[in-house]
């Protein structure tokens, strides 16, 4: 379930990812929310892991686990979009990694989704009446068949210092 | 060969392959960038060589420097023959080199011919005689390549000027500048030429003379300069980091593997495991910098304040060859030198003050620096006038740091510590005075930071002294695993100072003044910290059947930590922790087990903050300080129980051989005595008060006592606790088989005297020991000198039992009289620590004079050190027994005794 996709070097290939005006998105739920995140950001899908809590951190930070020797800081993002704990918690959510300055975050939701190639037409802005600290998080939705695709902006979800002054 | 020489020979050579390149790059196409670099090259070896004292070298480097600063400057155009100059210099360059590789010196000879090509180069005189000088450089250097330079030359410029029509006539001219004539200057700058190498055919072939003999020597031997090499830190950093996660792996397999006797994998795993350690120690080692690195500025830095301050200052520096990692050396180099910097401004008086205050007159700084159990312990040591604790003392109350009241219950030392405050080394500093304020928070914080302590001593007008103790590393650290509330965190192992266990019921739980836990440890109030409340762990610590202590010392401040359970401890390599959580002060780092599972890291400075107690002034300081000279005292074990009655009685540890358990059901009589089956032989069982209580059933505790093939049993009831404590018996008792009663932990507890009950089990089995003894040889008379009732109590029977006629005094000036009275003693057994005349002095005035000069002196004593030992020699004792330690005592008497007869 492990892919491995380089963490460091040049992803110089944008292209790749988005062939003309297409862009390619790693989808997530959380509360059957779809969520996604651009596919040249994610390091690795993770299934259930073992997380060692961090006392006295943020609330949203649900602690720390190993990836292949490397330390990830879990970062639950049902509670970062301020949504509540979910019920029936058996741990058994799904997390994807990604790279922020060369420091590794899990991102845990409640499933992940498949790989979409979207293109800039469907791309829209936040409507206005998103909530506050949504539109802080996400960079824009596209509108999909059936339902709508929140981009989250991870260096602003990951960035701590921001939202805790709000 | 001299240090600082051999890297100025790696680091040249590195260069002038550098710029044998470069300069041929230059030739094909002059760019500044490219001239520049050369420039700087040629320029540093100048530099360096002028700073070893290396002139020829020097001379032939200013000389070349001279034409490329031409060059660089556009006076001079670089032209091949010009190249073929400067290469040629740095041919001689490196034949220079090669000899003092081999010798250390410099060849004999000068380079006056090659000096004065370039000279006359950087004149701008060598195209015009460019035939001339070629043809002195083919002597010089054989492998002239270019036939032709001197069209070239000549054209080249011209073109370059920008003057492609005008003939070289008047190019020399342009260039000549300085040589004044206009028309009559081209023949001069000719005639010039081959005049000066016409003046020096004799020097070409002196000078190259020693040339060709080095060269032929060389390949010989590997030259310095191709013995090491040089690696980017960054590459080392990264192998280190490589290596630390290869210990982590082979930690995670040789827990898997534990407790797998059978293992196939044991075999290659040990082997993999040595192999880890051993690269591990490699790498380490390639990081690894003498510490004396970052002392190099200090001499100079004390010779100028002493020159500034019109001090006589003496810096020593002791152990700069201490080796540690170059990552604890860069932090630790700022904070050293800043403390060496003050210890000379303002720890040490003027000149004039300390003439008149009987000081010798030069100043003492002394560095040292060495190695004690994986840590490095650097001490900076003056003999100036110490902290003026009273000018601290002010600070502090108008800082606002503590109460007048407080202030009057802290001793010099705890006062001192406040220097280390934050807020000390602003505002009105204690400057002028005491001025060691200054910075020394940041000094301490930048210890901290890298894992170290810094403790403070200062005497009033004899020195203050500082001691640093840092990890020798920091990407490895050994760390104390526990467990609070299910989560396991690490203690770096280097700030642990011991672990308590209480449960529910033992003797000395956890108290509580207003919600602030306490533990008595010993003889002082150990302040607690809860693991669990402190990070909000939740769960609850009342009801546990049992609770680990993790007593943490955090500069002078000692602290007990609270947690759940305590596991074994681990080398562990410190990670950072996410930017995210930077702020929760109470982490240093996290890490990943050998289990694979994620750690935190816990940092005892930051959990020291947050009990609101800023390390360095606690009564800890005192107590701690306090507890080591009560340790110096005579601290032993003791072992505690239970026999006859309630009271509780005690036996020092020593004495006794085993605890045993035995079966009631294996108690035999045997003369109506109970006996038991031991080990192969009948052991009498002696009871406490005569009466024989024992169980019926089941287990009977007994402490045995043995000597020789002689064992005894004492029954107990009960066996409560072994303590270490300094026994110091209150009440004597008249009693038979007590010494008296003493305060153990806190109780009082009767003394019982083991000798008593060793006469009386061995006397009802061997019949009247004096019978015994005397039957067998005369007895020997010996002479027991101690202060102690106690020991001499102890001692007594003991050796009586022994057969030994003892006579006990309790001061080394009775023992003479008795000298002076005329007794005479087959042996003396001497206490060291006496009021009085002490062990060592008595030990001389027996030696000295007298009859007694050649009895066998035994030396007895709690500090049976190595140096002890010598020290007891050299005054003429003739064997030193650690006290408690009877059969050594015992041993040691029939040896000596033995071989005086």
């Amino acid at each position: 379930m492990n892919q491995i996709v380089p963490s460091t070097g040049k992803r110089g290939s944008q292209e790749l990812a988005s062939t003309e005006d297409h862009q390619e998105f790693v989808t997530m739920f959380i509360e059957g929310q779809m969520f996604g995140i651009p596919v040249l950001m994610v390091q690795d899908v993770l299934g259930p892991q073992k997380i060692t809590r961090i006392p006295l951190a943020p609330p949203e930070v649900a602690g720390s686990l190993n990836l292949r020797g490397r330390i990830v800081t879990a970062i639950d993002v049902r509670l970062r979009l301020r949504l509540p704990r979910r019920a029936d918690d058996k741990g058994d959510g799904m997390s994807v990694v990604v790279d922020m300055k060369g420091e590794l975050y899990s991102l845990r939701v409640d499933s992940v989704g498949e790989v979409l190639s979207l293109p800039a037409a469907k791309f829209e802005r936040n409507p206005p009446t998103l909530d506050p600290l949504w539109r802080e998080f996400s960079s824009g939705i596209y509108r999909l068949e059936d339902k709508l695709l929140v981009i989250l902006d991870v260096p602003r979800l990951l960035d701590f210092s921001k939202s805790e002054i709000n | 060969m001299d240090d600082l020489l051999s890297e100025f020979l790696t680091e040249t050579a590195e260069s002038l392959s550098v710029l044998d390149v470069e300069l041929v790059k230059l030739e094909q196409n002059p760019e500044p960038q490219i001239l520049s670099n050369i420039f700087r090259l040629v320029h540093t070896i100048k530099g360096t060589c002028g700073f070893l004292g290396l002139p020829r070298l020097e001379h032939v480097a200013h000389a070349a420097e001279n034409v490329l600063g031409k060059f660089r400057d556009g006076e001079l155009d670089v032209t091949p023959a010009a190249v073929t100059l400067i290469l040629t210099s740095i041919d001689r360059i490196k034949m220079i080199l090669s000899h003092i590789e081999q010798h250390e010196a410099e060849p004999e000879g000068d380079d006056k011919d090659l000096i004065a090509q370039l000279n006359a180069a950087a004149e701008g005189k060598l195209q015009g005689a460019a035939t001339a000088p070629s043809a002195v450089e083919a002597a010089a250097a054989p492998s002239q390549p270019e036939p032709s330079p001197p069209p070239e030359s000549a054209s080249q410029p011209a073109a370059t000027t920008a003057a492609p029509a005008p003939a070289p006539a008047p190019e020399p001219d342009e260039e000549d500048d300085d040589a004044a004539a206009s028309g009559a200057s081209v023949p001069a700058a000719v005639a010039q030429v081959p005049a000066t190498t016409a003046a020096h055919p004799v020097a070409p072939p002196a000078a190259p003379a020693p040339a060709p003999a080095p060269v032929a020597e060389a390949p010989k031997e590997p030259s310095v300069a191709s013995q090491t090499i040089r690696v980017n830190v960054e590459l080392l950093e990264n192998l280190m980091t490589l290596v630390s996660e290869l210990v982590l792996t082979r930690n995670q397999l040789l827990q898997m593997v534990r407790g797998k006797d059978d293992s196939e994998f044991a075999t290659p795993l040990q082997r993999l495991s040595h192999i880890t350690t051993d690269l591990q120690e490699g790498v380490m080692k390639t990081r690894m910098q003498p510490i004396g690195n970052a002392w190099a500025k200090l001499p100079r830095i004390v010779r100028d304040l002493s020159v500034e301050m019109n001090k006589k200052i003496d810096l020593q520096m002791i152990g700069a060859e201490t080796e540690l990692d170059r990552q604890v050396l860069e932090l630790i180099k700022d904070p050293l030198t800043h403390m060496v910097r003050n210890s000379a401004d303002h720890g040490l008086e003027p000149t004039e003050e300390r003439r008149r205050i009987g000081k010798p007159e030069v100043g003492k700084v002394v560095l040292n620096a060495f190695h004690e159990g994986g840590h490095i312990i650097i001490e900076i040591t003056d003999d100036g006038r110490g902290l003026n604790i009273g000018r601290i003392r002010q600070k502090v109350l108008a800082n606002g740091l503590a109460t007048e009241a407080e202030l009057d219950q802290m001793s010099d030392q705890q006062v001192a510590q406040y220097i280390f405050r934050a807020g000390f080394s602003t505002a009105e500093k204690v400057t002028s005075v005491s001025g060691r304020g200054v910075g020394m928070d940041v000094v301490r914080t930048n210890i901290e930071k890298i894992g170290g302590t810094i403790e403070l001593k200062t005497q009033q007008g004899k020195g203050t002294s500082f001691i640093i103790k840092i990890p020798l590393t920091l990407a490895i650290v050994s760390a104390l695993i526990v467990e609070c509330a299910g989560e396991r965190f690490a203690i770096p192992q280097i700030s642990v100072l011991e672990l308590v266990r209480t449960t529910a019921n033992s003797e000395h739980g956890i108290e509580v003044i207003n919600n602030a836990p306490v533990l008595r440890l010993r003889d002082r109030l150990l302040p607690l910290v809860s693991l669990r409340s402190l990070l909000r762990l939740g769960g609850d610590e009342q009801g546990r059947s049992e609770t680990f202590i993790v007593v943490t010392q955090v500069g002078t401040y000692t602290f007990g930590i609270i947690v759940d359970r305590v596991f074994d401890t681990e080398e562990i390599v410190v990670k950072p922790v996410a930017p995210i959580l930077r702020h929760i002060n109470m982490f240093s780092g996290n890490t990943i087990l050998g289990d694979g599972s994620v750690i935190m890291i816990l940092d005892p400075n930051g959990i020291a903050g947050s009990t609101g107690e800023i390390a360095g002034t606690s009564q800890a300081a005192a107590e701690a300080t306090a507890a080591r000279d009560v340790h110096a005292e005579d601290r032993q074990s003791l072992l505690v129980f239970r026999a006859g009655t309630p009271d509780l009685k005690a036996v020092p540890l020593a004495l006794v051989a085993r605890l045993e358990e035995i079966e009631v059901s294996e108690i035999e009589r045997s003369h109506g005595k109970p006996v038991v089956q031991y080990r192969g032989k009948l052991m009498p069982l002696v009871s406490i008060d005569g009466g024989f209580d024992l169980k019926s059933e089941g287990q009977q505790p007994v402490l045995v006592f043995a000597d020789g093939d002689r064992s005894m049993g004492l029954v107990v009831d009960e066996i409560v606790d072994i303590v270490e404590e300094q026994l110091k018996v209150e009440l004597s008792v008249d009693e038979p088989g007590l010494i008296g009663t003493a305060v153990v932990s806190g109780k009082a507890t009767d003394i019982i005297d083991a000798g008593y009950y060793l006469t009386q089990a061995w006397g009802d089995w061997f019949g009247s020991p004096e019978k015994e003894f005397q039957g067998k040889e005369d007895t020997r008379r010996i002479l027991l000198v101690d202060d102690s009732p106690f020991f001499r109590n102890l001692l007594t029977p003991l050796l009586s039992v022994a057969g030994y006629d003892v006579t006990s005094v309790d001061s080394a000036d009775k023992a003479l009289s008795l000298r002076e009275a005329g007794d005479d003693f087959d042996a003396i057994i001497s206490d060291i620590e006496m009021p009085g005349m002490n062990g060592f002095d008595f030990a001389q005035a027996v030696r000295a004079e007298g009859r007694w000069s050649s009895v066998p002196l035994v030396a007895l004593s709690s500090h049976a050190t190595e140096k002890d030992f010598e020290r007891g020699r050299e005054v003429g004792f003739t064997d030193y027994v650690a006290k408690f330690d009877r059969d050594a005592l015992l041993q040691t008497l029939a040896q000596t005794l033995k071989g005086a007869a």
